[in-house]
């Protein structure tokens, strides 16, 4: 059905999307490339000109690029494990007959439906606030001093928001891979005497391997750039303790008005990104030929 | 993999679920309660729960007497329009990549889906420079196109996997009755397609209610959706904790209802198929 007329109107269907995507992508980004080149602050608009790569030796000089660069990857490196490892655990035990299936399972997909300001504002507010929140409300009834969560643990908390927002997604997709397991392999391993840590090694992860491939490509994409949760609760601090590199990029942006570094520093998150797909693609691609 | 289990294990199993659910849960519904206590009752120690103040006096105050009903209307207007419009954008190229395929179209839809890849911290300066330019911040036209242009490679990915499903013969039928090729699209495939659609549509207006990265930087008051409100709303020491329940319960509720529908298709949708 490929007909010459046809492959015309498949190709002329197919542009708009192509064109959009490719002039919101590569707009932007050459501009982006540009500035970074460029002495270009806001609150001195009349200095400009070429400065060569000192936007970009500014970041590598500066203590809190290195710290933001930590955070960033810390940030995405824990919520996969905290996420990827309870996912399994809570999908093996739903997968299981329980009454209520259909509830409980709407309760624990809850809030990945939460926006991330929200989500944010929840624990900031209700549970981390060292007067008003609940762990300080438990802190004080077992007559311990309240945690500063957000003062004095402000990546672990943040790690903490973001992997009960993701934990769900996990949940769901590796949920979805376990169903698809035939039971009759399992009962007959069962009957074959492997005991049950080795019918989780053997037979469930390796079923699963492809799920949870698909949870860490997808999660890294959308962690790399999580912004919302810090700017709700800690606005990257106290001090830069919790700013990541997005953030860091941000600060420089709006704070302090210097355009030219803040690009910078969003080509270094592109090459970043770029680098962080690269290992992810080699390392666990070959099991996503889709 | 359900199997015949002892009672015993049974109830084990259904206990160990719910705790877990529960727990889970247990954040949104803290905020639900707290959204129904007085202000004084909301921060009180020991926190309240049996013998709180109950009252619907934050969701009355919240509604009316704040801009709270222009940041919920500019969220439906943004969610619902950049969703539609990348529909309209999408529906035609993922189509022509279903069913007329080129030796590039794979090579095509990776490319759409690294676009993602890109932090959208990166481009911020130049697009808000250019929107800047173009009178758009600030403005509902111009969050429905960012917001549109974001997730589009979504769409059509996700359209893309549920029209290769669509046997080529319905449609080469259709053509052998005479149907051009609008009518081919709007009378055969739609039908066919629209649980697809449907869902895509679900899923892109949940990402396009809770993106909060654009919308705080593109706005300011006139067009800020909710997640843009919420993420500026700070509580001084505690003094407002019930109203900001009520407000956060209202703007993640719609959300919460359309997700609970659509858990099952946002899975494929997700997962752009990956995971069946």
């Amino acid at each position: 059905m490929s007909t010459h007329s046809s492959r015309l109107a498949a190709r002329i269907m197919v542009a708009p999307s192509v064109v959009l995507l490719f002039i919101w992508m590569a707009v932007p980004l050459a501009m982006t490339l540009y500035y970074s080149f460029r002495l270009y602050r806001l609150l001195s608009p009349d200095r400009t000109g070429w400065v060569g790569f000192n936007n970009y030796l500014w970041f590598f000089n500066s203590p809190e690029f290195w710290l933001a660069l930590w955070n960033t990857l810390a940030l995405v490196g824990g919520v996969l494990v905290v996420t990827v490892v309870l996912g399994i655990l809570i999908a093996l035990l739903i997968d299981q007959p329980v009454k209520g299936q259909g509830l409980l399972r709407i309760l624990v997909i809850a809030p990945f439906f939460v926006m991330p300001p929200v989500a944010a504002s929840i624990w900031e507010n209700l549970f981390m606030h060292p007067q008003n929140g609940l762990f300080a409300a438990l802190a004080r009834g077992f007559g311990a001093q309240p945690i500063l969560f957000l003062e004095n643990h402000p990546m672990l908390s943040v790690i903490g928001i973001v992997s009960w927002e993701w934990l769900p997604f996990a949940t769901l997709i590796l949920l979805t891979s376990l169903q698809s397991l035939s039971s009759e392999q399992l009962e007959a391993a069962e009957m074959d005497g492997a005991s049950a840590f080795n019918r989780l090694r053997h037979i469930i992860l390796p079923h699963m391997t492809r799920a949870i491939t698909v949870v860490i490509l997808i999660q890294t994409i959308f962690l790399l750039g999580i912004f919302g949760e810090i700017f709700t609760t800690t606005q990257g601090g106290p001090g830069s303790a919790s700013t990541t590199l997005p953030y860091m990029i941000f600060k420089q942006a709006i704070a302090a008005k210097d355009i030219g570094r803040a690009a910078a520093g969003g080509i270094i998150a592109v090459i970043l990104a770029n680098i962080v797909a690269y290992f992810l693609m080699r390392g666990i691609g070959r099991h996503l030929d889709a | 993999m359900a199997r015949a289990v002892s009672p015993r294990r049974r109830m084990f199993t259904t206990i160990a679920a719910w705790s877990v659910a529960l727990i889970i849960f247990f954040p949104v519904l803290w905020m639900i309660l707290t959204s129904f206590k007085t202000e004084a009752s909301a921060v009180a120690s020991p926190p309240e729960l049996f013998s709180a103040d109950w009252t619907v006096e934050n969701y009355v105050e919240v509604w009316s007497r704040s801009d709270y009903p222009r940041f919920f209307w500019n969220s439906v207007v943004i969610s619902l329009g950049s969703t539609l419009l990348g529909l309209a954008i999408a529906i035609p190229a993922a189509w022509a990549m279903a069913f007329v395929p080129g030796r590039r179209t794979k090579d095509l839809l990776m490319w759409m889906l690294s676009t993602k890849m890109m932090p959208a911290v990166a481009v911020m300066i130049p697009l808000y420079l250019l929107f800047l330019r173009l009178g758009l911040i600030d403005t509902r036209i111009g969050l429905v196109l960012a917001l549109m242009l974001m997730n589009l490679p979504i769409i059509v990915w996700m359209l893309y996997t549920y029209f290769k499903e669509i046997p080529g013969e319905i449609l080469e039928a259709a053509r052998m009755d005479g149907a051009s090729l609008p009518k081919e699209i709007l009378y055969v495939l739609t039908p066919i397609a629209l649980p697809g659609i449907a869902s895509t549509l679900l899923l892109n207006v949940i990402l396009a209610w809770n993106e909060a990265f654009w919308t705080i930087v593109l706005t300011t008051t006139k067009a800020a959706p909710l997640s843009a409100f919420i993420a500026s709303f700070s509580a001084p020491q505690g003094l407002f904790y019930a109203k900001l329940s009520a407000a956060s319960t209202l703007a993640i509720a719609p959300i919460l209802i359309l997700g609970w529908f659509s858990q099952k298709q946002l899975v494929r949708g997700l997962t752009f198929g990956a995971v069946k």
